[in-house]
């Protein structure tokens, strides 16, 4: 069956401009995502992940690209159709000790996104919709009117939840919601996370640098190296044959929680990433590269479909163009 | 027991308590640690469990005035370094036990070139009189052997990539090859290719000099690629050590460590659901009366409120709880 997916980005570039010359933080990036499924954005500090996230819901101006959502192009609506679509699109921030209001309780943090895009509702419909949001998230009652600082990193990223959820969004970005806690509470919100797509049948990009964290939680992986998407595939074949080196790399840089498994095949890479600010034509991963041939620069390398549905940009791993 | 087996660091029924103006936070409570010659110690355990207070004490850099070391002994070699005055503390911090610490990004100073940084450990450990020319050559020794190239010694740290400064701090802390090396989660500011670098590096140094290693972390990933022994633990008290294969492979465990386990997800096989443990640590502020853990456990029974559960050792794998201190020892079900 054919339909058009809930989410299609298209050829998406930010740039920022910087005193010696323009930075390519997104660099031709697309995809989609279908209802009620997950993408994961995977990739070290600085390749654009973020970034990625922030241009999607109009936090940061794009630069050139589409972003469809059912079809309308968010990226060219005015302030007032935005305001209307913010309903739909939500983001999760990664840092609950930042992306809350210190001045704020629990109650008045939930209420900020009702008041703003649902001022249909009086305060008692608004009061009820919090204590909702407050069971569905799983924040105790007694903890509606303490202040962030009285909360543990856990209880805030729920509390950022319920931010999130209080409009009924149909997507929503996670910028790396479980990166600043500790494994058991980050197995905790992980576990919300799900519950709450399957319950509501919510589509998610989930931005991440912890590969088993992405392995867990998406249908769908997306690599991005220096500003662009040089590995898309689903998640088992992306785990099962992994083709793009770095990727080959990402993974097999885990360390396993298994002491027997020590001596598997290693793909460590030397040397770091290179900087993002005009970079040549070729492959940006060339430079660190132990499969680099001459044909790696010079060139842009498109992103080819390899395999169905595994998309790879590569001249030596991939397809002849 | 097994034969103790070349114990380079002992700490005995360790307290240590933090006075605050809001009160005081116990954050050890009763914990001992052995550490032997040449092996990799790894203690794992949350935020605000104890890592960090654990290794400051054994160094004795506590903050002032706040941090106290309330009762315990702290032994290194033959001596006890938890009484030690700060004049003998200053000869062995650097030279015998020396730090890596969590974010290289602040650690180093900001104002001084790399290094002059690891020629101030080298100036206050060398005997008196060293020329400052085998100073220097010793700084571009130290520097190619953790991987930075010397003509980078006069740049300034903020010219330096995070896996670059986490370099300039091990080439810090490993100068005067000391006898044990406390690293406190040395890799967790770091991407995972650097992060796994590094660890590399970390690995291979170890082996050459043979320095005996103390590392804090909180993945268990780490631990598995990297240290002899692990030592979890919670709320200021170890409440399991032993070999990285009874941790990782053995039946019983720690209530603890099993939801430890059940928190991360498996890069092996599909789980629909992660089985994390529910509630927090307890509130540090407050003294416990029986197992620390009781409140969050699945398996409390009523003795685990009012009594501290005594350690269980099977073949040198210690846990400490109440399920297995009603079983003799070596009985697995």
């Amino acid at each position: 069956m054919m339909n058009t997916p809930m989410i299609e980005v298209k050829n998406l570039k930010k740039y920022f401009r910087t005193p010696r010359g323009n930075l390519y933080a997104v660099d031709d990036v697309s995809f989609t995502i279908e209802r009620g499924m997950t993408l994961g954005v995977v990739g070290e500090s600085g390749c654009g992940k973020s970034t990625l996230g922030r241009v999607l819901l109009r936090l940061l101006p794009h630069t050139s690209g589409q972003f469809l959502f059912d079809g309308t192009d968010v990226l060219q609506l005015d302030i007032e159709e935005m305001k209307e679509l913010r309903k739909k699109i939500q983001i999760i921030f990664q840092d609950p000790y930042g992306s809350l209001n210190p001045r704020f309780t629990t109650s008045q943090s939930i209420e900020e996104p009702l008041e703003i895009l649902m001022p249909e509702l009086d305060a008692n419909q608004r009061n009820a919709r919090i204590m909702e949001l407050m069971d569905t998230v799983g924040l105790a009652s007694r903890f509606v009117n303490a202040y962030p600082h009285e909360l543990d990193g856990g209880r805030r990223q729920r509390i950022g939840v319920a931010r999130a959820l209080a409009v009924n969004p149909e997507f929503i970005v996670c910028d790396e919601p479980v990166s600043a806690l500790d494994v058991s509470i980050q197995a905790q919100i992980l576990n919300l996370v799900m519950d709450l797509q399957e319950k509501m049948n919510l589509s998610y990009m989930f931005i991440t640098h912890d590969l088993s964290v992405v392995k867990h939680i998406s249908d769908e992986i997306l690599v991005m190296y220096l500003g662009q998407c040089i590995e898309k595939a689903p998640t088992e074949k992306l785990f099962s044959k992994p083709m793009h080196p770095y990727t080959q790399a990402l993974i097999s840089s885990i360390p396993l929680p298994d002491p027997r498994k020590q001596n598997r095949e290693r793909h460590i890479i030397m040397g770091e990433v290179k900087s993002p600010i005009e970079p040549q034509p070729g492959c940006r991963f060339a430079p660190r590269c132990p499969h680099k041939i001459d044909k790696c620069v010079g060139k842009n390398i498109p992103l080819l479909e390899v395999e169905q549905d595994h998309l790879l940009s590569c001249v030596v791993f991939g397809r002849e163009e | 027991m097994m034969p103790m087996e070349n114990p380079l660091l002992i700490i005995k029924d360790l307290h240590v308590s933090y006075k605050t103006d809001d009160g005081v936070i116990y954050a050890i409570n009763g914990l001992d640690l052995v550490l032997n010659k040449g092996e990799t110690l790894g203690l794992v355990g949350e935020t605000g469990a104890g890592k960090t207070t654990t290794a400051l004490s054994i160094l004795k850099l506590l903050p002032e005035r706040i941090g106290s070391i309330d009762s315990g002994t702290i032994q290194f070699h033959d001596e006890r370094l938890d009484n030690a005055p700060e004049a003998k503390m200053r000869l062995i911090r650097g030279s015998q036990i020396s730090m890596i610490f969590q974010d290289p990004m602040t650690c180093l100073n900001p104002v001084l070139t790399i290094g002059d940084q690891i020629a101030e450990v080298l100036e206050s450990h060398c005997p008196p009189g060293t020329k400052a020319a085998e100073i220097q050559r010793k700084v571009d020794e130290i520097m190619t052997m953790v991987g930075l190239p010397p003509d980078r010694k006069e740049e300034y740290p903020h010219q330096f990539s995070g896996g670059m400064k986490q370099r300039v701090d091990i080439a810090i802390a490993l100068a005067c090859e000391p006898e044990l090396l406390l690293a406190d989660e040395p890799t967790t500011a770091l991407d995972v290719t650097i992060q796994a670098q590094v660890l590399d590096l970390m690995r291979g140094l170890k082996d050459k000099l043979g320095t005996s290693m103390l590392l804090i972390t909180h993945d268990l990933g780490v631990v598995a690629e990297t240290c002899d022994r692990v030592a979890i633990i919670y709320a200021g008290e170890i409440i399991e050590t032993g070999e990285v294969d009874d941790i990782f492979y053995l039946e019983d465990h720690h209530p603890y460590t099993k939801g430890l386990f059940g928190s991360i997800p498996s890069m092996n096989e599909k789980m629909k659901r992660l089985n994390p443990i529910a509630g927090l640590m307890p509130d540090p502020s407050i003294k416990y009366v029986g197992c620390p853990f009781a409140d969050r456990c699945p398996h409390k029974m009523a003795i685990c409120e009012t009594q501290k559960p005594q350690p269980v050792v099977t073949n040198g794998h210690m846990i400490k709880c109440h399920l297995f201190s009603s079983k003799p020892a070596g009985d697995n079900k």
